[in-house]
This record gives C-alpha cells, sequence and structure tokens, in this order.
C-alpha cells in the first residue's frame, strides 16, 4: 500500500501538482482511517489532504484512476497489510475478472445476440440502472475493443471502436421516442429538454464506466506509471493558447470567471492599500481623544491612484485567435478595474469593437461578433502588422493620451510586410504604458517573419503570455 | 481525545437530522477533520452551503458556534483579543501618585484588562466549540499569519500573558469565496473541501428539506430545471439559496407543475443579470 501510495504522489507531482512532504505524510495518515474497501472515501481522503486547488482536481482524478483503477468493491480487495503492491492487485484484478465472468448480473451476457445487449443497455439507460450500466460498459468493451495485450494503441482507440458499435446517438432518440410513447403524446419543448438532459446524463455516466473499464485494462497490461505517463496533461494554468484543444479552451473558459473574480477583488485591493502614505495627524489627533489624548493608534494617509484607461489591439489572425480572444474576454471581464477599455482588432485592416462589448453583458457574444462581423480584412487575410498599425494611427493617434496603457497582442510574424515600428515609438511618447503580449515561446522571438524584437524595442517590455498562468501574472501588474 | 464520529456515513445521517444534505466528499472530509485534528478549508461557488456546513454541524454535536467574520482590516484585536486601552489608561491615571509603575504594568496586563475575541474564546472555552472563520480571503495575507499558530498548535501566544493553549481541540471551519491564492502555509494546514453545485437528486433532497409544502413532483422538476439552466453559459450560475428561494416562490404562487411560460415569469428569483435571464428564457421556452 505504501509503495503505491508514494508511486500515485510521485506521479501526482510529474503532474505538476505541488504536493508538500507534510501533504504527503497527513495523507498516509488520513487514509489508516478509511476502510480501504471504500473507494470513494479513499479518494476524498487522499484529495482532502493532497489537492488544495479545485482547478487540479481533474488531473489528480486522472492519476488516481490510473493508480488505483484497480481496487474497489467491484473487485472486493481487502488486503489489510502494507505489503499490497501493483503486481498483487494485477494478479488480484484477474482472479475477481475470472470469477466476473460467470456471476451475478453480469451472469450470461457473453451468450446474448448483440440485439439482446442493445435492448438491455437501453432499459438500464431508462431506469437509471447504475449496477447494470457498469456490467455492460464491461460486456462492451470485451466484446467490441478488440484490446490485445502490449499493442501500443492509445485509450482513446479503444473507447472509439466500443463506442462505434454501440451508436449512443441513436440510442438518445430511441429513448425519447420511448419517453413519449409513455406520455402518450407529443412533450412540450420544457419536458423535452429536461428529459434529454437526463438521459445525457445517463449516458455519459455510462461512456465514463466504458473508459473506466479500459483503462482498468491498459493499467493491467502496462503498469501504473507508464499509462499515467500517457494521460499527463498539463495543469488547466499550463495550457498553451495556441496549441489548446477544443476541450482543453472549454476547460480554460471555465476557470475564467473565478479567475476574474479572483483578479477584480486583488487589484481592488491593491488600489486602495498599494502602499501606506504618510502619517495622517488630524486623523490620529482625532483617534487618541478616545484614549485620553494618547495617540495610541496612528492613522495613514492612503494614496488612491487613478485607474488606468487600456487601449487593447490584437492580431486576431488564424494561431493567435485563440490567444486574442481569451485575453479580451479576461479584459473585459475586470473591466471595472479601468476607467475605459477600448479596443480593436486586425488581420491586415483594422477595426474597432469597443461598441460589441457595450451593447452586452455578455463577454462570449461580442466575442461572437468579432468573429463573424468586425472588418479585418484589407486585402488578403494575412496577418499586416504594419498596415494596421498605419491605419490605427491615423484614424485614433491623436486619441491617446498620458492616462492610456496601450496592450498590443500578437506574435508579430508580420509575413514581411513593411513594419511601420515608428508608429509604436510616437504611440509611446503620448501614451502611460505600451506593452506587447506574445503568445509565442520566448525562443522562437525574432526567428522567420517574427518582427517582436523591433517592435518591441519602442515598448516598456514583451512579454511571454503562452498561458494562463503567465497572463494571469501580467495582469496584476498592469492595474 | 475520542472520536466524534463513528464512520463517514454516521456524519452524513447526523448532518441529515438537523437538515443538511451532504454528499460523500463532504461528509468524509468532516469525518477525517475530527480524526486527525485539522481544520477544514471550505471553497467553492457562492451559495452552496459553506457557512451551512459549520453551523449545521455545530447543531448535529450540539457544540457552541463561535463565528469570526473576515473582512478587509481585520487584526489581531478584533480576530484575537485586545487589551481594554480605555480602562488601562484609567488605570493608570487613577493610580498616578500612589503605585510604583511595576505594579501597575502587572496589573494592567491581568487577565481583567484582556478583551477576549472571537479566536481567543474558541480555544479558552469550556464546551465544546464549532469554530467558522468566514469568508477569510477577505482578509490581506499578512493577516492570515495570525490565523496559522492557532490552525496547527490550538494555541494563542500573548506577549504580555504567555502562551494559552486550548483546553480541547475544536472542529475549525474556514470558507473562502477564492477572491485571492492563500499562502501557501495556510493550506498546509488544512484539509480542503471544494463544494459544488450539488448533484440533481441532492438538491432535490435539499429543497424537500428546506422548503415548506412543496411536492416531491415539483421538486423533482426544480431541480432538473436548475441543472439545466446551470449547463448554459451564463454570468452567474444560479446557487442553492437561489434554488431554494425560487421554490419558495412556486409554493407561494401554489404552482403545482412549472410550465415554460411560469418558469420564465419567475426565472428573475433564480438568475441575477438582465442577460442570463433573456438567455436561460429564450433556452426554455416553447417557440
Ligand atoms: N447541502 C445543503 N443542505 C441544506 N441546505 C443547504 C445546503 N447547501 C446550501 N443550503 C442552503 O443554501 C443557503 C446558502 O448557504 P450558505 O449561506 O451556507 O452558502 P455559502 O456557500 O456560505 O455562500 P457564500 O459564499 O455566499 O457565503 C442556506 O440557506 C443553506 O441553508
Ligand atoms: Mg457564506
Amino acid at each position: 500500500m505504501l509503495d503505491l501510495l508514494s508511486g500515485f504522489i510521485i506521479e501526482l507531482r510529474n503532474a505538476g501538482l505541488p504536493v508538500s512532504l507534510t501533504e504527503n505524510l497527513d495523507a498516509m495518515h488520513a487514509i489508516s482511517h478509511i476502510p480501504l474497501e471504500d473507494r470513494e472515501a479513499f479518494k476524498y481522503a487522499l484529495g482532502a489532504t493532497l489537492v488544495k486547488n479545485n482547478a487540479h482536481w481533474r488531473s489528480f482524478e486522472t492519476v488516481f484512476e490510473v493508480y488505483f483503477s484497480l481496487r474497489g468493491p467491484e473487485y472486493s480487495i481487502t488486503d489489510g497489510d502494507g505489503e499490497g503492491s501493483i503486481d498483487d492487485l494485477l494478479q488480484q484484478m484477474q482472479e475477481a475478472q475470472m470469477k466476473g465472468e460467470g456471476n451475478g448480473g453480469a451472469g450470461g451476457m457473453d451468450s446474448l445476440t448483440p440485439e439482446e445487449l442493445m435492448n438491455i443497455l437501453m432499459n438500464a439507460l431508462m431506469n437509471g440502472d447504475q449496477a447494470l450500466m457498469r456490467a455492460l460498459a464491461r460486456q462492451a468493451v470485451q466484446r467490441f475493443a478488440g484490446m490485445e495485450p502490449g499493442r501500443p494503441v492509445g485509450g482513446t482507440y479503444y473507447l472509439y471502436r466500443t463506442l462505434r458499435n454501440l451508436d449512443l446517438d441513436g440510442m438518445l432518440d430511441k429513448l425519447m421516442e420511448a419517453s413519449k410513447k409513455e406520455v402518450g403524446g407529443e412533450l412540450t419543448k420544457l419536458e423535452e429538454r429536461l428529459e434529454k438532459d437526463e438521459y445525457n446524463d445517463r449516458i455519459e455516466k455510462f461512456k465514463q464506466e466504458v473508459e473506466a473499464e479500459i483503462r482498468r485494462r491498459l493499467v493491467a497490461d502496462r503498469g501504473a506509471e507508464a499509462m499515467a505517463k500517457t494521460l499527463r496533461k498539463p495543469l488547466p494554468e499550463d495550457v498553451e493558447f495556441m496549441h489548446a484543444s477544443r476541450d482543453e479552451m472549454q476547460n480554460l473558459k471555465k476557470s475564467l470567471q473565478p479567475l476574474t473574480r479572483k483578479l477584480a477583488a486583488r487589484l481592488a485591493r491593491k488600489r486602495r492599500h498599494g502602499r501606506k502614505g504618510p502619517l495622517d495627524f488630524r486623523s490620529t489627533v482625532r483617534h487618541s481623544l478616545a484614549y485620553g489624548g494618547v495617540p495610541a493608534e496612528p492613522k495613514f494617509k492612503y494614496p488612491r491612484p487613478a485607474k488606468p484607461e487600456l487601449i487593447v489591439i490584437a492580431d486576431i489572425s488564424g494561431s493567435v485567435a485563440a490567444f486574442a480572444r481569451f485575453t479580451l474576454m479576461l479584459v473585459y471581464a475586470i473591466s471595472g478595474q479601468f476607467s475605459k477599455v477600448r479596443s480593436f482588432v486586425f488581420i491586415d485592416g483594422i477595426d474597432e469593437v469597443t461598441e460589441y462589448f457595450k451593447k452586452t453583458e455578455d463577454i462570449s457574444e461580442a466575442i461572437h461578433r468579432i468573429n463573424t462581423e468586425a472588418d479585418v480584412i484589407w486585402v488578403d487575410g494575412h496577418s499586416d502588422y504594419g498596415h494596421a498599425f498605419e491605419v490605427f494611427w491615423d484614424k485614433y493617434g491623436k486619441e491617446i493620451n498620458p492616462k492610456s496603457t496601450v496592450l498590443l497582442l500578437g506574435d508579430a510574424r508580420n509575413n514581411y510586410h513593411a513594419s511601420q515600428a515608428w508608429v509604436i515609438k510616437e504611440i509611446r511618447q503620448k501614451a502611460r504604458h505600451v506593452y506587447w503580449l506574445n503568445p509565442e515561446p520566448r525562443s522562437y522571438w525574432n526567428t522567420g517573419d517574427s518582427i517582436v524584437g523591433e517592435y518591441g524595442t519602442h515598448t516598456d517590455g514583451v512579454y511571454e503570455c503562452r498561458n494562463l498562468r503567465q497572463l494571469e501574472a501580467f495582469v496584476e501588474k498592469l492595474a | 481525545m475520542d472520536n466524534r464520529f463513528e464512520s463517514v456515513q454516521s456524519v452524513r445521517d447526523g448532518l441529515k437530522d438537523v437538515n443538511y444534505l451532504a454528499d460523500d466528499g463532504i461528509a468524509g472530509v468532516v469525518f477525517l477533520a475530527d480524526r486527525l485534528g485539522k481544520p477544514i478549508l471550505v471553497e467553492g461557488p457562492a451559495g452552496t452551503g459553506k457557512t451551512q456546513l459549520a453551523k449545521s454541524v455545530a447543531e448535529m454535536i450540539g457544540a457552541k458556534l463561535i463565528r469570526l467574520q473576515c473582512y478587509e482590516g481585520l487584526d489581531e484585536s478584533k480576530a484575537l483579543y485586545e487589551w481594554n486601552y480605555k480602562k488601562q489608561l484609567l488605570r493608570i491615571q487613577a493610580d498616578r501618585n500612589s503605585d510604583a509603575w511595576s505594579d501597575i504594568h502587572d496589573d494592567i496586563f491581568g487577565s481583567e484588562f484582556l478583551l477576549t475575541r472571537p479566536l481567543l474564546e474558541a480555544i479558552t472555552s469550556k464546551e465544546p466549540v464549532v469554530l467558522l472563520i468566514d469568508e477569510v480571503d477577505r482578509v490581506e495575507v499578512e493577516t492570515e499569519a495570525l490565523l496559522l499558530e492557532i490552525l496547527s498548535e490550538y494555541q494563542v501566544s500573548i506577549p504580555e500573558l504567555g502562551t494559552i493553549t486550548a483546553t480541547q481541540i475544536p472542529l475549525v471551519f474556514l470558507t473562502s469565496n477564492n477572491t485571492r491564492e492563500l499562502s501557501e502555509a495556510l493550506k498546509r494546514r488544512c484539509l480542503f473541501l471544494h463544494v459544488d453545485y450539488p448533484q440533481m437528486d441532492r438538491e432535490k433532497e435539499i429543497v424537500l428539506t428546506k422548503v415548506p409544502g412543496v411536492t416531491e413532483m415539483l421538486a423533482d422538476q426544480i431541480a432538473r430545471i436548475v441543472r439545466s439552466i446551470r449547463q448554459i453559459d451564463l454570468k452567474k450560475a444560479p446557487s442553492v439559496s437561489e434554488t431554494i428561494d425560487w421554490a419558495r416562490t412556486l409554493v407561494l404562487l401554489g404552482i403545482g407543475t412549472i410550465n415554460a411560460e411560469q418558469a420564465k415569469e419567475t426565472l428573475h428569483v433564480l438568475l441575477k443579470y438582465q442577460s442570463d435571464i433573456a438567455k436561460a428564457a429564450k433556452e426554455l421556452s416553447d417557440d
């Protein structure tokens, strides 16, 4: 058990979770109070002691599933002593698997025809029968995944093969049909939506059972360590904007809300209490009256620096678009921290989009309008920073003033057009600050057609913003 | 010291008896907090029952709830203890000519001049105590340091008096709305519990226990609709307390089953932003 746990903790650290020695010890204490066969309680005991940031929970769960997927009531593993290792678990699993073939709810499932199997699955989903769903998930993987020991194929491949044979989309339609039949007529749109939500939820749970089964088998085949390594993903705050998958981008969006609340509170606090000012003599004397004239409570003046005015100019072409969108969302979510925010987007033409954000409280909608309506193509739709900057200067240059902070977003890959870097120089002379945020790794800067260095010399700093962690650090510095 | 709880299940059951519906995670962490003698840091979206958890645990074990409400600017004198300056000054003035200074000094730093604040009260209390340090993310990072001693050693050091150690280890809950990163030192000392929006079944149970007059069917429908609404991309998703408010409203209006029209008309109880209401209404409506 101890071996298993320390392997588990090493993997958590590999996955980027900051687990301290104290926490490691706490985890060991914690599980000594939990009956080992209670897998859920076991998981929460480890979670409560090892994961102190909710954004890390998913990573924790993945590692947990890999290391402890062979434990649990379904295999009734009850080794009480400290000797249990992965090998033992493996063996126990195989035995349990053999016993499992011919007993209980899964009994005789092997001999079912595919149609019968689908019917049972439909029934299980209709009734939300968890135990039966689990048994069916196992049966499905065994039948359809075609898993062979030692084959160097990822879990997603097996998942795909299994699900393809189950046609769960068709299943949803059939379930909805059955629901309609049950009430004997049409459902209202609201009823339909609620019914669909429920079935989707159950189907999702079933999919998770399938995934869990595949993972269990892969772990049995390859060992936990190797499995964990293939599944390792960056923590949300370390996901690169430029290479984020749809799924990762979704997750990033989810982390945006708590993050902005945090940032807004921190910025407000910082402005209020940034520095302690000089002694406030009047206030101190006033308060000293309560103590018989003794200045027992010295009072200080707090300087209140003005909120900056923000101007964002963002390249929204191809590979940097996700970064631009995300940064704009972040900026607008904390726009209360600035006296004014104006935003401009460009590819080779430039367009002001401030109005989109004024018209609605819904930031996603404004972003959607940027994608569909903003007029950013001038000639060919390939980034032309130089032209965009020139047009910006002509049209809006005079509106930049000493209260403005200007943010330039992009990789400065200018397709070998003229840089027109003089615009940035002019802007800087009029503005309070000019910063450039680049989503590319620093090592790529100024290679190929990147001319971020040329622009950068005219700014107060170029910052690498590949992920949320870096972006957050920058924004905090900004306000 | 004796354990307060037999098992995770007994925590769950006990909380249910005082009308708090816990899931396995919540019950499990409360159970462990007692076994390990560690505080719980409870974090999660607004209105998901973080504060209520501490109150309900106190009720369950028949302990007194001592609450320290945190705010920006909270300091030692409000959290831990304070010397009663006024009384001290009066004492000094009264004896200006007679006593020697050292006598006065010993005297004015006696417990008679000590004002006990929640943290000190919690560890000196003779009766069982649940200490709730609410919204700890509102104090400045530096102020957190005040809490560290009490959270790990269950003691308070007062320079003039020495160290006061707890007679009993209280159950301690800290809640946070995560408006700032808490210090590593604080997090290390605590068990971490993220309380999220409840699963549908649990939310239904909460509605059933908290809202008099609600039928099983209505509660079920409410929980389903709320789950559905939480899946929409909103500025602020409905919290448990908003679900409860909505259920109360529907009961007051005498509604037995909700149709789309009624849902739309009462959405403002559930959602706070105009744009969210409009979005949800569109999703739920019949046309
Ligand atoms: N699991 C639960 N069982 C019973 N009631 C609950 C539960 N969760 C929440 N509630 C009810 O929801 C309401 C809000 O709870 P509470 O004030 O504790 O939220 P909170 O998480 O502390 O919110 P905030 O972050 O705004 O302080 C209370 O009326 C509480 O009784
Ligand atoms: Mg609260």
